[in-house]
């Protein structure tokens, strides 16, 4: 390193990159960014900029999440009662919770963080210009949006009431509902999906800046990668289920139904062999923001780097071999449920390793507890409880007693909103003055962190133990016993929407103030920090070289250097 | 960890370049993203070869469950599947792999710059592709004139068929297995057929492209690429043959 000196121009937290040419430093006086580079609103909906995708997506997911948490908040309100006093039918519930599902699942957790950090950060990260194909990333936005509006306008007319999970017979033969537009709309949606995966996995292949080796790639990047081979190998997978669905639905033949000769349990092989690895393209991208996170805020190099790497790509193939624990109950035979339940537990020692792997990040660092680390704190707690309940369930005696009821939806919203929901809005934090130029306001952002995060427990814990108690899910009305617990889940729900307004607002209110964050304002390793904040169209002014490895912070520099990332800058820096 | 020396990364081309400007691959065809050719090349064979990933599981999802009812009905499938033209189906699988040798001759005519040659046997390949989608339709229509089309309102198992069935020792409600052949049989084939005719179009649009650059001969990267989708797309049939047509040959029940 010594002999260069030259490409270390700050120190460790700098990374490493080749000089600036001193003709680029007229570029100060009028930053031309990815934001301001064109208004028009067909520069916006005809971009081909990852950039301005990955905002086009934040715009759709943010929308899709209220929407599914308006329809959660009407279901939490009904289970405040014993009986049936807000939707006064059970038709009606059926019709809500399905539709706060398949919005949820299918319209805001799968696209959400590779939809809008990966769009954004991926090409930052690597030091390329963009991803390998813009035009199909483009696509894949109006496609998703294309899905997810049909969705939401059959929803309001007449919905579904199969669940967002679609069982046959149910949905081939009984439901009267508009279960073959809904099957449509995710058809269309899973094209979406692909996409994205497909242009991960090839821009990570192939559009890697000179020196940045797959060793030196940040996890962030090998998260993505992990999740986008499930993207391209699950979905189709669903999409072929679904049309078989439809075929069914449209001529009355029997592949699923066995009155007429069919096999239900077929489809839920062909469903949960999709919907399994689903949960990983949730909750994988949750643990590539949670690996860039920690170590910033720990100012220490990423603990088992290689071995994290390895554990993501580990889940990703796991995953696809652990679907049938979700059948244990349902007659698949004894010996594929032994295996199943023993497959389950394997795929819990790479999740293991890196919660172990964070703890040990963090292990004598110099911990700042800025929001962005609240947020990856509490995923990494959360999670833990999530997976260490869907160890409990993977057992197949404990399955038995817990199958369909409470305590199987808190241990899957303990990963889905404990971990991917916590992830995303702990990176829409970390990531917030590159992508906007701007700071958000720290108190507010603690306090938003902590009422999200009291509001989740007290929404999701109580429901293990009406779950272990017994009571099943997808009932609108109980007895009478389970109401302090019911009462105390809704309660904690309405913390939690409150907790979710707070970053909205505070968000929409930075706009408004003056891009001051500086071009890294963490002193965060990472190619995405070297340039500057919004980053011009092209993301680098000079095509970066790489020459350090990933995470290189330097533990002693933490201990001399004052810290303060929200003291405005008086100039804007730009690279170099 | 390691430092790159400047001589190495001038050897990328990388230092000192001005992403905005139109970079330095001398002819300006390569997309603003890509630093040059070779790398444009690697990612459209990369991006074809994850698209054909996700074809096969899609495709995979289907033959299991194919497989699930072969091994559930495995005597509903053979009667079914003797009412199959295996003639058709072999003179079927040659038109495509003879299709498929064109598009490997029109790839490496591609690469030395040669459009007509590109053109004349992409064009074969398309009269090949519409050759075999005639001769399907030829199969199909004889299958509905014998009532085997499960959509269709004429369905109805024959006679003679429910007579073997019955002599094999089947039971009256598992005669619903025989139908899902039918249906097994007509969506595997459908949606193969699907991508034929996607294939046809995009040769087609290829070809008058190939034509438009026969100059720039910027077309290689096309050629190859849609090339891949079609030994897939051959590769798929491949598959279905044996799977629909050649069941239980010299079983009873002729």
């Amino acid at each position: 390193m010594s002999d260069h000196p030259h490409t270390h121009p700050a120190g460790p937290a700098s990374g490493g990159f080749a000089p600036v040419p001193p003709a680029l430093s007229q570029t100060r006086r009028a930053p031309i960014n990815y934001l301001n580079a064109a208004y028009s609103v067909r520069s916006w909906l005809l971009t081909l900029d990852h950039k301005r995708i990955g905002l086009l997506y934040l715009i759709g997911v943010t929308f899709f999440f209220f929407v599914g948490g308006v329809a959660a908040t009407v279901l939490r309100l009904e289970l405040m009662t014993p009986g049936g006093d807000v939707l006064h039918s059970p038709d009606a519930y059926n019709r809500l919770f399905t539709m706060h599902g398949v919005i949820m699942i299918f319209f805001f957790l799968v696209p959400a963080i590779p939809g809008v950090l990966g769009n954004f950060l991926l090409p930052l990260m690597i030091g390329a210009r963009d991803l390998a194909f813009p035009r199909l990333n483009l696509l894949s936005w109006y496609i998703y949006m294309f899905g997810g509006t049909a969705a939401l306008i059959l929803l309001i007319f007449g919905g579904i009431d199969t669940g967002w999970t679609f069982y046959a017979p149910f949905s081939t033969t009984f439901s009267n509902t508009m279960v073959l537009p809904a099957g449509i709309a995710v058809f269309i949606t899973g094209f979406s999906s692909i996409l994205t995966g497909l242009n991960f996995i090839v821009t990570t292949h192939t559009m890697r800046a000179p020196g940045m080796t797959w060793g030196r790639l940040p996890l962030f990047v090998w998260a993505h990668y992990a999740t986008s081979l499930i993207m391209i190998l699950g979905t189709p997978v669903l999409a072929i289920a679904v049309l078989l669905i439809g075929l069914e639905r449209l001529f009355g033949i029997g592949i699923f139904d066995p009155a007429l000769g069919g096999d239900p349990i077929l489809f839920q092989h062909l469903f949960w062999f999709y919907s399994h690895p689903a949960v990983y393209i949730m909750l994988l991208p949750g643990m590539a923001v949670v690996n860039e996170i920690v170590p910033c805020f720990t100012r220490r190099p990423i603990f088992g780097y290689k071995f994290m790497a390895g554990a993501l790509l580990a889940i990703a193939v796991l995953g696809f071999l652990v679907w049938g624990h979700h059948m244990f109950v349902s007659g698949q035979s004894m010996y594929a449920g032994l295996i199943f339940s023993f497959l389950t537990f394997f795929v819990a020692v790479p999740s293991a390793v890196k919660v172990f792997n964070w703890c040990a990040t963090m292990y004598k660092g110099s911990v700042r507890f800025e929001t962005p680390m609240l947020y990856a704190l509490g995923f990494i707690g959360l999670f833990t409880i999530g997976g260490v309940t869907g160890l409990m369930l993977g057992s197949l005696g404990i399955d038995v007693h817990l199958h369909d009821t409470y305590f199987v939806v808190a241990h899957f919203h303990y990963i889905m909103v404990g971990g991917s929901i916590m992830a995303f809005l702990g990176g829409i934090h970390f990531w917030w003055p590159k992508i906007s130029g701007r700071m958000y306001p720290e108190l507010w952002g603690k306090l938003g962190a902590l009422v999200i995060f009291v509001g989740f427990n007290l929404t999701f814990f109580p429901q293990f133990l009406l779950g272990y108690l017994g009571m099943p899910r997808r009932y609108y009305e109980y007895p009478g016993e389970f109401q302090v617990l019911n009462v105390m889940s809704t309660a904690g729900a309405s913390i939690l929407a409150v907790g979710y307004i707070i970053p909205l607002i505070y968000f929409i209110d930075s706009l408004r103030k003056p891009a001051n964050a500086g071009r890294n304002p963490w002193r965060a390793t990472g190619l995405e920090w070297q340039t500057a904040s919004p980053p011009p169209t092209e993301n680098f002014a000079v095509a970066p070289v790489v020459t350090t490895p990933p995470y290189n912070y330097d533990p002693a520099e933490a201990e001399q250097t004052p810290w303060n990332p929200f003291q405005p800058e008086q100039e804007p820096v730009h690279v170099g | 960890m390691s430092v790159e020396s400047p001589a190495h990364a001038a050897a990328h081309g990388a230092v000192g370049h001005e992403p905005s400007q139109p970079h330095g691959n001398g002819h300006g065809l390569v997309a603003h993203q890509f630093e040059d050719a070779p790398q444009q090349r690697e990612a459209a064979l990369l991006g074809m070869w994850s698209f054909l990933a996700t074809e096969v599981l899609f495709f995979g999802g289907l033959i299991t469950a194919y497989v699930v009812y072969r091994w559930k009905a495995p005597v509903q499938v053979a009667v079914a599947s003797h009412h199959l033209n295996v003639a058709l189906g072999c003179i079927n699988t040659c038109v495509l792999l003879v299709s498929s040798f064109l598009v490997a001759l029109a790839v490496a005519e591609a690469h030395r710059g040669n459009a007509r040659k590109v053109v004349q046997l992409l064009i074969g390949t398309i009269v090949l592709g519409v050759a075999f989608l005639g001769i399907k339709a030829v199969e199909w229509t004889a299958d509905y004139h014998e009532g085997l089309i499960p959509f269709a309102a004429n369905w109805q198992i024959p006679s003679h068929d429910l007579e073997i069935l019955a002599q094999r020792g089947i039971d009256a409600d598992q005669f619903g297995l025989y139908k899902l052949f039918w249906v097994l049989y007509f969506f595997m084939t459908g949606l193969h057929g699907i991508h034929v005719l996607v294939g046809l179009g995009v040769f087609a649009v290829v070809a008058a492209l190939v034509w438009q650059r026969r100059r720039s001969k910027n077309f290689a990267n096309l050629v190859e690429v849609t090339g891949l989708y079609w030994h897939f797309v051959d590769i798929v049939w491949v598959f279905l043959y044996p799977l629909l047509y050649l069941i239980d040959r010299h079983g009873p029940g002729h």
